[in-house]
């Protein structure tokens, strides 16, 4: 059964505007990680409140557990979620905001104390318990806000960019925790990031998001190398998907599958353009080249490709290159649409 | 720069306050140009006077009710008025009138509400059955009513000014933290008393304060509806001074009424200057 199942839910601010959330149908399995990414504006936190119980929904369904929710209020829902801003209570210790939920559920005061030092430890944050949210590093905030939201042991866990507001440095650390953390505890989450990197990284599952709409849901591989549509397909990836128009289609392929001639070690067929380097920049591991296309079905038009610092030798800013693409890392898109569709001839 | 305040608060302020200081400590009378240094005569005079225990009594009743009164009721206000509804705007407006307006055309308008042949209240309360039209309440007329009246009638004129001090209070309170009360499970009455209220208390010491030395050193509501009476029943501190200082002609008795308050007022505003600053910096 699907802990989280939305029904053509739909929200819509001001009457008359286009709706902020449209149409979406989401299922979530059972102890999944699920990745909500878009762009700001694209509708992904909108849909986590009226999860939540935060946002009522104009139209559509929301069922928790098999439960259909929508009348209920956030409490009735068994839910816990972690804000953006972490929305510690300022005026009450770490020990307390920890306890607030178990508080508000009637539980006896022994059994809070043991569900707190439980929640604190996985946490590693017990020798916190006295101190005021203001007192608390970054880090140490979103381990409480994530203890308070543990401690009453959820359905389902509810977490809105908790990341953003660290530094990048702890940023890194802080999702590898929280993905081990998730795994540990087995609990349903959904995530709100418009960050790929940490969509990829964390999720199970990625529901791409644009204008309310959803793209496409898959597994981070499924998104990435099967993008359903071309916002899919420059949404994810940075530098972001090649997409050059070519008769009646869009062709799409990925930066680091453009490369000079011989660098690529996948088998196959492959077509080859000539490559003009306008200019690029050295990123350490790699070197990202912006440059044109040079004759053939692509002439005149701009394209990016991403070589290995190893394969780098003898491509300067000027020079022009002969550059591949394997025919399996080529993709189509409907001129129109801009939906993925079945191959047409591969343009050289 | 800041010159003109200076001259300012040193000309309309400071001269005045001094000279209370002077005549307290003096036998000035109005219309009397000797001036003879008695020392503590008329501090020790007036405490021996049941008039002015009777001042200072009903002064800290007439403070203490009707702040706790401002205090439930802005409460109220502020909170119906956070949420966006239609017409949110004007009946903000509205509840802003009674301290816009000037408070001798309101307090004049509660003397006819009140008024012992006319009032609308006893007019009501007839017509409800509730009350004998012969043996109508005398508003103003009975110790304890009046007493009310006058409590009720300065809390009118209190109430928009500390509600507008909450609201802001209010609004400062990242709209996240009562959602994460919501999910977390509290209902509405565990989310003011144990997450809004306690992180609005610096705003609302700032709002008690400020509001406990105006009640504290005005004497327009009791001037104009009763006059300190019936005999003197709802006399406070002001009107005491005013009634001996200036109508009673003994400038000397009036200033040492009316400063012998001063050291509380100053624990008073240091303590709200002390919160005010709290609540800035937290």
């Amino acid at each position: 059964m699907a802990v989280v199942e939305t029904r053509k839910l739909t929200k819509v601010f001001k009457r008359g505007n286009v709706g902020a959330v449209n149409n979406v149908d989401l299922e979530s399995r059972e102890g999944e990680f699920l990745v909500l990414l878009g762009p700001s504006g694209s509708g992904k936190t909108t849909l986590l409140r009226m999860i939540a119980g935060l946002e009522e929904p104009t139209s559509g369904d929301i069922l928790i557990g098999g439960r259909l929710v929508n009348d209920l209020t956030p409490r009735e829902r068994g839910i816990a979620m972690v804000f953006q801003s972490y929305a510690l209570y300022p005026h009450l210790s770490v020990f307390n905001n920890i306890v607030f939920p178990l508080k508000a559920q009637g539980v006896p005061k022994e059994r809070r104390q043991k569900q707190a030092e439980w929640a604190a430890s996985l946490l590693g944050i017990q020798h916190l318990f006295a101190r005021k949210p203001r007192e608390l590093s970054g880090g140490e905030r979103q381990r409480v806000a994530l203890a308070r939201a543990i401690v009453r042991e959820p359905s389902l866990f509810l977490l809105d960019e908790p990341l953003s507001n660290l530094d990048a440095k702890l940023r890194a650390s802080a999702r590898e925790e929280l993905e081990q953390f998730q795994e540990r505890i087995g609990t349903t989450t959904i995530y709100v990031t418009h960050d790929q990197v940490e969509a990829m990284a964390m999720g199970d599952r990625v529901v791409v998001m644009s204008q309310g709409v959803v793209r496409q849901i898959g597994t981070p591989a499924d998104v990435y190398d099967e993008p359903a549509d071309t916002f899919v397909a420059t949404f994810l990836g940075s530098p972001p998907m090649n997409i050059l128009p070519f008769e009646e289609t869009l062709v799409g392929f990925r930066p680091e599958h453009f490369l000079p001639v011989g660098v690529s070690e996948r088998p196959g067929a492959s077509v080859s353009y000539s490559y003009h380097i306008d200019h690029s920049e050295y990123l350490g591991a790699e070197l990202v080249l912006y440059g044109v296309m040079v004759g053939g079905a692509f002439d005149g038009m701009k394209a990016i490709s991403r070589v290995p610092s190893t394969h780098a030798a003898g491509l300067t800013d000027g020079s022009t290159h002969t550059f591949w693409v394997g025919a399996s890392d080529v993709k189509f898109f409907d001129r129109v649409t801009s939906k993925r569709t079945t191959a047409s001839r591969l343009p050289s | 720069m800041f010159m003109p305040a200076i001259l300012y608060i040193v000309a309309l302020v400071g001269v005045p306050f001094v000279m209370a200081f002077v005549y307290s400590v003096s036998d000035a009378k109005v219309g009397s140009v000797h001036y003879h240094f008695v020392g503590l005569k008329n501090f020790i005079d007036i405490l021996h006077n049941p008039t002015f225990i009777r001042s200072l009594e009903n002064s800290f009743l007439f403070t203490i009710s009707s702040q706790i009164l401002v205090l439930i009721g802005s409460t109220i206000l502020a909170l119906a008025l956070r949420d966006a509804f239609p017409g949110r705007r004007f009946l903000r407006f509205l509840i802003l009138l009674p301290w816009v307006a000037p408070v001798s055309i309101g307090s004049l308008g509660w003397k006819w509400i009140l008024d012992s042949l006319y009032s609308v209240i006893t007019w009501v309360l007839v017509r409800m059955h509730l009350v004998n039209q012969f043996d109508a309440p005398m508003w103003l007329g009975e110790p304890k009513l009046a007493m009310m009246s006058v409590i009720l009638v300065h809390t009118w004129h209190m109430m928009p000014f500390a509600t507008v001090i909450l609201l802001a209070g209010l609004t400062a309170i990242p709209s996240e933290i009562p959602e994460a009360a919501a999910v977390d499970g509290a209902g509405f009455f565990r989310t003011l008393f144990q997450i809004t209220i306690p992180m609005m208390l610096p705003i609302i010491n700032v709002a008690v304060l400020f509001g406990a030395i105006f009640t504290f050193t005005d004497m327009t509501v009791i001037y104009i509806l009763t006059r300190g009476g019936p005999y003197d029943t709802t006399q406070v501190i002001p009107s005491e001074a005013f009634f001996t200082g200036i109508l009673g002609s003994d400038l000397a008795e009036g200033a040492a009424i009316s400063i012998f308050l001063v050291p509380v007022l100053v624990i008073a505003a240091y303590l709200a200057l002390r919160s005010a600053h709290r609540a800035e910096v937290t």
